[in-house]
């Protein structure tokens, strides 16, 4: 038997000569699509070849990979001592991440109004406010823990202050942002029976920009989850600290266990913030 | 809060006692759960706060060195102002220059490795196109696995394996892209509409055929604008890959970081500012024209 595809190619040229206009669409896309991975190809051969890598260092390098993978299995902690103390620093991770969240989200608020066009008409203060929250963000929060361990030490304290900065730039853009698309109406509402600058704010929108807001802080919950595992690479907390000895001292079953332990966190986290969003959000459509 | 203000003056008094039971009764129940809520919330964060080793006195006591660390970076040795004498200032130009552009290289290099792996792997892990729950599954598990290790990790692990430079910086980039790329990608997939797929497997398409002419055409802009926001991320990972000598400028920002070269950390914060500031010009205009080509069609 034959497919019906095996038929269509029977009389090609007639189909062809048919229907032209579609398959001379279809030419041009790929003709674009090509030039495009020619062009995107060229920059990655250029692009390695400018950062001088050399064949047999990827080789050998892979073939250590290989090596280290081996060594990984199975993981483990060696003593339950130890994992003991990973699981405290997993804790620590976790309350780092919380405490820059909440106190982030708290100091953005009122900044989130004063970016937003339709609270504060005067466009110099958001523009300023604007700028300096894209300044503050452009700032990795590596940089800002680098920072914050030479004001209060190393230790986990620091690491908090560090997500505190790196959350309070993004979440002042993204509160801005739901304000400023929240509904008129019911601001129009709030006017119409007397209320003032404050109340319009607080009854007109607080209550629609609320779930927003905090389905947004859940979600840099869960990422920050992620990030705060790796403050500590530079002393302000949480597993990294732990994680950079087990891997500079070579113990690789432990920074495989480790690894493990993270992805599990990881993974109770997301689940029980999603949980959490839906519940607040309902069914209202969210953009993340 | 209940009904007050203007509306207090034209009401009679029991007219507006009886407004203010009703609306205190309504939101009775919500209010008990909000007080549950934010008691349960304030134990977690008292919790979080001694495990977090909060000490509001040492940060009060120093915060003022928080603000007089602005104040140093932005002074020259001699104790002059940096914008004072601009020349001083970004004295290693030249070479941060050669820094970031090697910075962006990496982002680039790793963006684009990490995207063609993670488009093979993204239609292996989408529900309606592979019906094998074990090979779905296991490429879901893995660009979990590659997504959640951060990038830094890779990164180190990387330079223990490859030496220090940019390659390990690059591989890191590439894995963690994939990862996240993968599951965006693959979730794009499942969304699609399914009936160019009918059609292709109906005149006995292939997978792959199914693949190229069915699916890739409905998610490519999709899958460009995805590529193009992480490219800007994957510019900012890339300018701390130099902290665990993984290449890029951040080796030369942690150094001045940690030798208090204070000038020059203002001038590479500000030069990694402007940088990625520009590329996120770039990319959005470019994003633009994707999305505007999509629509166009």
């Amino acid at each position: 038997m034959m497919s019906s595809r095996a038929k269509i190619l029977v009389d090609e040229q007639a189909v062809k000569a048919r229907h032209g206009a579609v398959y001379k669409a279809g030419k041009r896309q790929t003709m674009t699509m090509f030039l495009l991975v020619i062009a995107l190809l060229l920059g990655l051969i250029l692009g390695l070849g400018s950062l001088n890598i050399k064949w047999e260092t990827v080789l050998s390098g892979f073939g250590k990979l290989g090596d280290f993978m081996y060594f990984m299995l199975p993981p483990s902690t060696g003593t339950w001592t130890k994992f003991g103390v990973y699981a405290y620093a997993l804790a620590e991770t976790l309350a780092i991440a919380l405490l820059g969240v909440l106190l982030a989200a708290l100091l953005a608020f009122p900044f989130g109004f004063l970016a937003a066009k339709n609270v504060v008409p005067n466009w110099l203060i958001h523009f300023f406010t604007r700028r300096f929250l894209d300044s503050v963000r452009g700032v990795d929060e590596l940089i800002w823990a680098l920072i914050w361990v030479g004001v209060v030490g190393l230790g986990p304290f620091a690491g908090v202050l560090a997500l505190v900065c790196a959350n309070f730039g993004a979440f002042g853009k993204l509160f801005s942002e739901a304000i400023e698309v929240a509904d008129k109406r019911p601001i129009e509402g709030v006017v119409s029976s007397g209320g003032d600058g404050a109340q319009r704010i607080a009854f007109g929108i607080i209550p629609q920009i609320f779930p927003v807001i905090a389905g947004q802080v859940l979600y840099y919950f869960e990422s920050n989850t992620r990030s705060a595992t790796i403050i500590g690479i530079v002393g302000a907390g949480g597993i990294g600290l732990h994680l950079v000895e087990q891997i500079r001292t070579l113990e690789y079953q432990h920074v495989s266990a480790i690894i493990l332990m993270i992805l599990v966190l990881v993974a109770a986290i997301d689940y029980l913030s999603t949980r959490l969003r839906f519940a607040i959000i309902g069914n209202s459509n969210m953009v993340h | 809060m209940a009904v007050t203000n203007s509306l207090s003056n034209s009401l009679p008094a029991d007219r507006l006692a009886f407004l203010n039971d009703v609306y205190n009764s309504a939101i009775s129940a919500k209010r008990r759960q909000t007080l549950i809520d934010l008691v349960v919330l304030l134990i977690s964060v008292l919790v979080a706060g001694f495990v977090a080793e909060v000490r509001p006195v040492t940060f009060f006591e120093n915060a003022f060195r928080f603000f007089s660390y602005f104040g140093r970076i932005f002074t020259l040795e001699t104790g002059a102002s940096v914008f004072s004498d601009p020349r001083e200032w970004f004295w290693g130009i030249n070479k941060w220059l050669v820094l970031l552009w090697e910075t962006i290289v990496i982002a680039y290099v790793g963006t684009l490795l990490g995207a063609v792996f993670g488009f093979i792997l993204c239609f292996l892990a989408s529900a309606n196109l592979v019906s094998n729950a074990w090979i779905r599954l296991s490429a879901k598990r893995f660009l979990e696995l590659c997504r959640t290790v951060p990038d830094l990790v890779f990164a180190l692990i990387f330079v223990t394996s490859f030496g220090l430079g940019p390659l390990p910086g690059v591989l890191a980039i590439a894995i963690h892209t994939m990862g996240a790329l993968g599951k965006l990608f693959s979730e794009v997939v499942e969304n699609i509409s399914m009936h160019p797929v009918e059609g292709v497997t109906a005149a006995g398409g292939s997978w792959t055929q199914t693949v190229r002419f069915a699916v890739v055409p409905q998610v490519m802009s999709n899958f460009l604008s995805y590529t193009l926001l992480r490219f800007e991320i994957n510019v900012r990972g890339a300018a701390v890959m130099g902290f665990v000598g993984a290449g890029g400028i951040g080796q030369d920002l942690v150094e001045a970081i940690r030798k208090f070269y204070y000038s020059d950390v203002s001038a590479l914060l500000i030069l990694i500012i402007a940088t990625v500031m520009l590329i996120d010009a770039v990319t959005e205009r470019v994003r633009h024209i994707v999305i505007g080509l999509d629509e166009a069609k």
